[in-house]
């Protein structure tokens, strides 16, 4: 592993998590009057992504005019194009979790710096549920693939 | 907790955000999407190589906030509002979720959307509905 992929991890995850610090993102009560259709709307969440996908989008038309990643022998995409039960009841599933307490995965990650009871025990639930999900998706996927009796 | 609309900050740490998926893409040619990250970050079978840039990007959102919070002079990372006991369900939920649906508000709902994936497209309209649902009704009958 060389040192300047590292960096470069290390710089992207900076930006990011700079990025979230400064839309307001790592301050759950801002997220939970985006969802909360009912209250005093914050809609600063929707200028994130208006603000955060042009920037991608620019990022993957660039990389198709490139062979490959500067430090890497090629991009990696997700291959999975299932419109599935799983991605559908897991996207549901993670909403809910979301509108309860405003956190998601990266804002909940990049919170560590300032870390709190309350925070470790929600990373903790999250690490739980994310290794508790490995576990199921693959059994269900073992049961399905297995013949069904005549 | 009231919040105010800011609309230029938002639009600044969205393009910072932006920068940061150019990067992890264009210089190591993968999706900066935390939930995947983090899982494979912790799972035993993952490779040194493959566990250390991932470490090193969540040790960097780690201090991203850090860094903006003493250039801006403020506390920008807050508490949420929830109780504790809910935040152990959200977590469990958060968790379950974006594992089942193999990504998050990243690596789905930026990244995926930019790339006009369908998984993405889907996921993404399906936790922002939940979410609404959730934060606007179950928030008022919780009292969070």
């Amino acid at each position: 592993m060389n040192l300047s992929k590292i960096a470069l991890a290390l710089v992207s995850g900076t930006l990011f998590g700079a990025g979230l610090a400064v839309s307001g993102m790592t301050n759950p009560s801002k997220v939970l009057n985006f969802l909360d259709l009912s209250g005093q709307w914050d809609p600063s969440l929707a200028l994130v992504m208006a603000s955060a996908i042009p920037v991608a989008t620019l990022t993957f038309n660039l990389a198709r005019r490139r062979q490959k990643p500067v430090f890497e022998p090629k991009f990696v995409l997700p291959q999975n194009t299932k419109l599935d039960m799983r991605l559908v009841a897991g996207s549901a599933l993670f909403g809910l979790g979301w509108g309860l307490g405003g956190y998601c995965p990266g804002p909940a990650v990049a919170s560590l710096g300032n870390p709190s009871l309350p925070l470790f025990a929600f990373l903790a639930a999250m690490t739980v549920g994310l290794l508790v999900s490995g576990k199921l998706a693959a059994s269900l996927d073992t049961t399905s693939r297995r013949p069904q009796p005549a | 907790m009231e919040t105010s609309f800011t609309p230029l900050a938002a639009i600044a740490g969205g393009g910072l955000i932006g920068l940061a998926v150019m990067l992890l893409y264009l210089g190591l040619g993968r999706i900066a999407g935390v939930s995947g990250m983090f899982t494979a970050a912790i799972r035993p079978s993952t490779g040194v190589g493959e566990r250390a840039w991932r470490l090193a990007f969540l040790a960097g959102l780690l201090l991203g906030p850090l860094l903006a919070s003493a250039a801006l002079n403020e506390q920008l990372v807050r508490p949420s509002p929830a109780e504790t006991p809910l935040l152990v369900l959200a977590g469990l939920l958060v968790g379950l979720g974006t594992g089942f649906a193999n990504g998050c508000t990243s690596g789905h709902g930026v990244c995926g959307v930019a790339r006009l994936s369908r998984r993405s497209l889907v996921a993404t309209a399906t936790f922002m509905t939940a979410g609404f649902v959730t934060a606007s009704l179950l928030r008022h009958l919780v009292e969070v």
